[in-house]
């Protein structure tokens, strides 16, 4: 939480998460250190590590194919843990345009994200993008012409999905790193495209 | 041990149809989606039934899981959008027909 210097009382969810922690350390079923230990290695997960698989994919043709055929084997061939995420990564081409959604509640690839935005949590959004994509796309800024497919990916049960975006033109020869930077969370999820700075 | 799994038996490319059920608990086919027909895009595996781990059972026998892929014009009337925007949705066995 931030610290702003000035008193706020705990929100009802605060008050929750408090109450059930301290339970459960008095009760023995879980340590603080335990608790910090995990709320650390959610922290350590950002959208780079997405990132970092997308522009991998871009440079090397069978890490790719692998990646589109069985995204869990992919990333744990490239030293990413992905326990319990069955990982279906979704590729945009010239016609084909993907975007993910959970209308269910809020499924994202956190091992590969991490936490995911308000937004995508958002009852606006999970209901809006399902049945009227392309207006969504278009007040996230990202206009579709008539004749690109658009692909919505309902994330309902075990799996989770990952966009993978077109390398912008104009990038021949850019190192990983230098890609990767391209590659922002919303171009993963599917709405906004990389564009060169 | 043999796992406890029922037989997928929808391949790929057959069309399906979600059933249009309504029962209490904890579903995971949305109800916008149930009653519509689409096509098997993948088979992801066999998982725990949702429906029965909610309960604290064992989810056992495991469903087979899909990927459908279902036409915009066919889940929305009056859908605006290329005639060839999709849908994909994982739905269970047991939910389709």
């Amino acid at each position: 939480m931030k610290d702003s210097g000035s008193y706020q009382p705990y929100s009802y969810f605060q008050l929750m998460e408090v109450s059930l922690r301290e339970l459960l350390v008095e009760k023995g079923v879980v340590t603080e250190a335990e608790v910090a230990a995990a709320v650390e290695d959610m922290r350590r997960r950002t959208p780079e590590r997405g990132a970092g698989v997308v522009a991998r994919a871009w440079l090397d043709r069978d890490f790719k194919a692998k990646l589109l055929e069985n995204g869990t084997e992919a990333c744990e061939q490239v030293g990413l843990d992905v326990p319990a995420l069955k990982l279906v990564v979704v590729e945009n081409t010239p016609g084909v345009h993907n975007v993910i959604v959970c209308t269910l509640c809020s499924c994202y690839p956190r091992m590969l994200l991490g936490i995911p935005p308000d937004w995508y949590k958002s009852h606006a959004y999970r209901s809006r993008v399902v049945r009227e994509p392309r207006t969504v796309l278009a007040e996230f800024g990202l206009s579709l012409d008539e004749a690109t497919t658009v692909r919505v990916h309902d994330s309902t049960a075990d799996m989770r999905y990952l966009v993978l975006p077109m390398r912008p033109a104009g990038t021949e020869g850019w190192s990983e790193e230098r890609l990767a930077a391209l590659v922002t969370r919303d171009c993963m999820i599917g709405v906004a495209v990389p564009r060169l700075p | 041990m043999a796992e406890n799994v029922v037989c997928p038996c929808f391949s790929v490319g057959v069309r399906v149809r979600v059933r249009k059920a309504y029962p209490l608990g904890h579903i995971r086919t949305p109800y916008y989606i149930r009653g519509a027909s689409g096509v098997i895009e993948r088979l992801c595996g066999a998982f725990g039934n949702p429906e029965e781990l909610a309960q604290q059972r064992s989810g056992e026998p495991k469903q087979p899981l899909y990927r459908v892929r279902f036409r915009q014009q066919d889940v929305w009337p009056g859908y605006r959008g290329g005639d060839g925007d999709t849908l994909d949705v994982e739905i269970f066995q047991h939910w389709l027909e």
